[in-house]
């Protein structure tokens, strides 16, 4: 595939490691924002064959890891309505809330369905008019532009069976969160490229000026992501701290315009609390009044939530980069895919699910094929 | 979620007011959303997100890493093979 194999041939990996062998002369500790590069960085076996001058700490850049578990009682509550068909992106189901998740609603007769995209929820909505449609509208700045257009196509075909339970966050306030807590140890970023396609980077050079850490905007595939540690270790080694684009084919530095514009026309900034991580000052989107007629939680009474988390789960110090999955106890024995004490072993971006899937056998030699 | 891999745009076509593509995947088609693209047209690759495009490809960019690799080619490179995990 153009732009994809290009990526993942190996001789350019090995050379771009090779440079940044030769340019670190100190341990550096980088943190990579997104799940999706946390599983592409342990898939690929990357993390093991740079320098060990280098740690990697993975970020909280997972969004159903992230997303309150208030929020996901919320939804198992709502979907459990019978007129309700509940619609979500699949990681979502086997999150586990307090006590159940969705596939147990489901179980239990709930109408819970996966969709791929919110204009597929949009679609259930035109064609079930008798019924109504609730969408979980969670994830970070890439998914946003969708689930806002979703409200937007509701309000011109005139649905009034469509609503979202919202539960957006944002990266920015979560890298701040991140340097200004006690005992970071985090020297530089590799910043979520995909996050960056539709914010760009303008939010950063603030942060890189305020806290003197590289951020570096970094793709997804292996010689993207090298080359994003490269660029880091460059500027670390050389006493510099700047907001830099390593993923120029598909970020700008003022982002996707358009998307931006129906996001701030949607939502507003709010206070977020973080699954595992705690309440981050504006760090979250919620629906702005002028939309309050598609907002699930006025829609549907979800008020008496207490929420309970497992006692057994470190998510929350994984996703601070605190702790690495197998330091767990739960880890791949009372915690595994299948049964799930915490989100961050479920989701295809998390970083325990990433351990289980690619860590638990020898590690695969480069040049092999996978297992 | 944030997995995105560039697609092709192999048909543009306007649904319910929005406009819409088939987008080839190396051979898997999906319909999405573009929306937010508006530049994009026949034959460009686009990064999906949840069925909505949110960046067309830049060809030009692209050859960024290319030049990266050059500055660094003083040393040889060990022949093109495959990584773990492709």
């Amino acid at each position: 595939m153009k732009f994809v194999d290009e990526y993942r041939d190996a001789g350019p990996v090995h050379a771009v490691l090779a440079e940044i062998r030769k340019r670190a002369t100190r341990p550096w500790v980088l943190m990579e924002i997104c799940g999706g590069q946390t599983h592409a960085l342990i898939r690929y076996g990357l993390d093991q064959l740079l320098p060990e001058e280098i740690e990697l700490v993975h970020g909280p850049g997972c969004p159903v890891c992230v997303t309150p578990l208030e929020q996901l009682d919320k939804a198992l509550a709502i979907a459990a309505h019978p007129e309700v068909i509940f619609t979500s992106y699949g990681d979502m189901l086997r999150v586990p809330g307090s006590g159940r998740d969705l596939f147990a609603v489901r179980a239990a007769g709930g109408d819970v369905r996966v969709v791929y995209s919110p204009l597929d929820a949009v679609r259930l909505a035109q064609q079930h008019p008798e019924r109504q449609v609730v969408f979980f509208a969670i994830g970070f700045e890439t998914t946003a532009p969708a689930n806002a257009m979703s409200v937007l196509q509701a309000e011109r075909l005139g649905l009034r069976n469509f609503s979202l339970l919202v539960s957006h966050v944002r990266v920015p306030p979560a890298i701040e969160a991140i340097l200004a807590a006690e005992g970071n140890r985090v020297q530089g970023f590799l910043a979520a490229g995909h996050v960056c396609a539709v914010m760009g980077y303008h939010e950063y050079p603030s942060l890189v000026e305020r806290f003197r850490v590289p951020i570096v905007v970094t793709g997804f595939e292996p010689l993207d992501l090298v080359r994003g540690v490269l660029a880091a270790v460059r500027q670390l080694e050389a006493g510099r701290a700047v907001a830099e684009n390593a993923y120029e084919r598909a970020v700008t530095f003022e982002g996707n315009r358009p998307a931006q514009q129906v996001i701030r026309r949607v939502f507003e900034d709010c206070d977020r609390a973080w699954r595992g991580i705690g309440m981050i000052p504006m760090s979250g989107w919620r629906l702005r009044e002028a939309y309050a007629a598609f907002d699930a939680e006025r829609r549907f009474d979800v008020g008496a939530i207490r929420p309970q988390e497992s006692e057994l789960c470190i998510a929350g110090e994984v996703l601070q980069g605190r702790r690495r999955p197998p330091d767990c106890p739960a880890f791949g024995g009372a915690c595994t895919p299948e049964h799930p004490l915490g989100a961050t072993m479920v989701s295809s971006e998390g970083a325990c699910a990433a351990y289980f899937n690619y860590r638990r056998e020898a590690v695969v030699e480069v040049g092999s094929e996978p297992r | 979620m944030c997995l995105g891999v560039p697609g092709q745009i192999v048909e543009v076509r306007e649904r319910d007011g929005l406009r819409m593509a088939t987008v080839d995947f190396g051979g898997t088609r999906r319909e999405v959303c573009l929306a937010y693209v508006p530049e994009a047209g026949l034959g460009d690759y686009v990064v999906v997100h949840v069925g909505f495009a949110i960046s067309v490809v830049s060809e030009s960019e692209a050859r960024e890493t290319q030049a990266l690799l050059e500055e660094i080619a003083a040393q040889e490179l060990p022949a093109s093979s495959k990584l773990a995990g492709s």
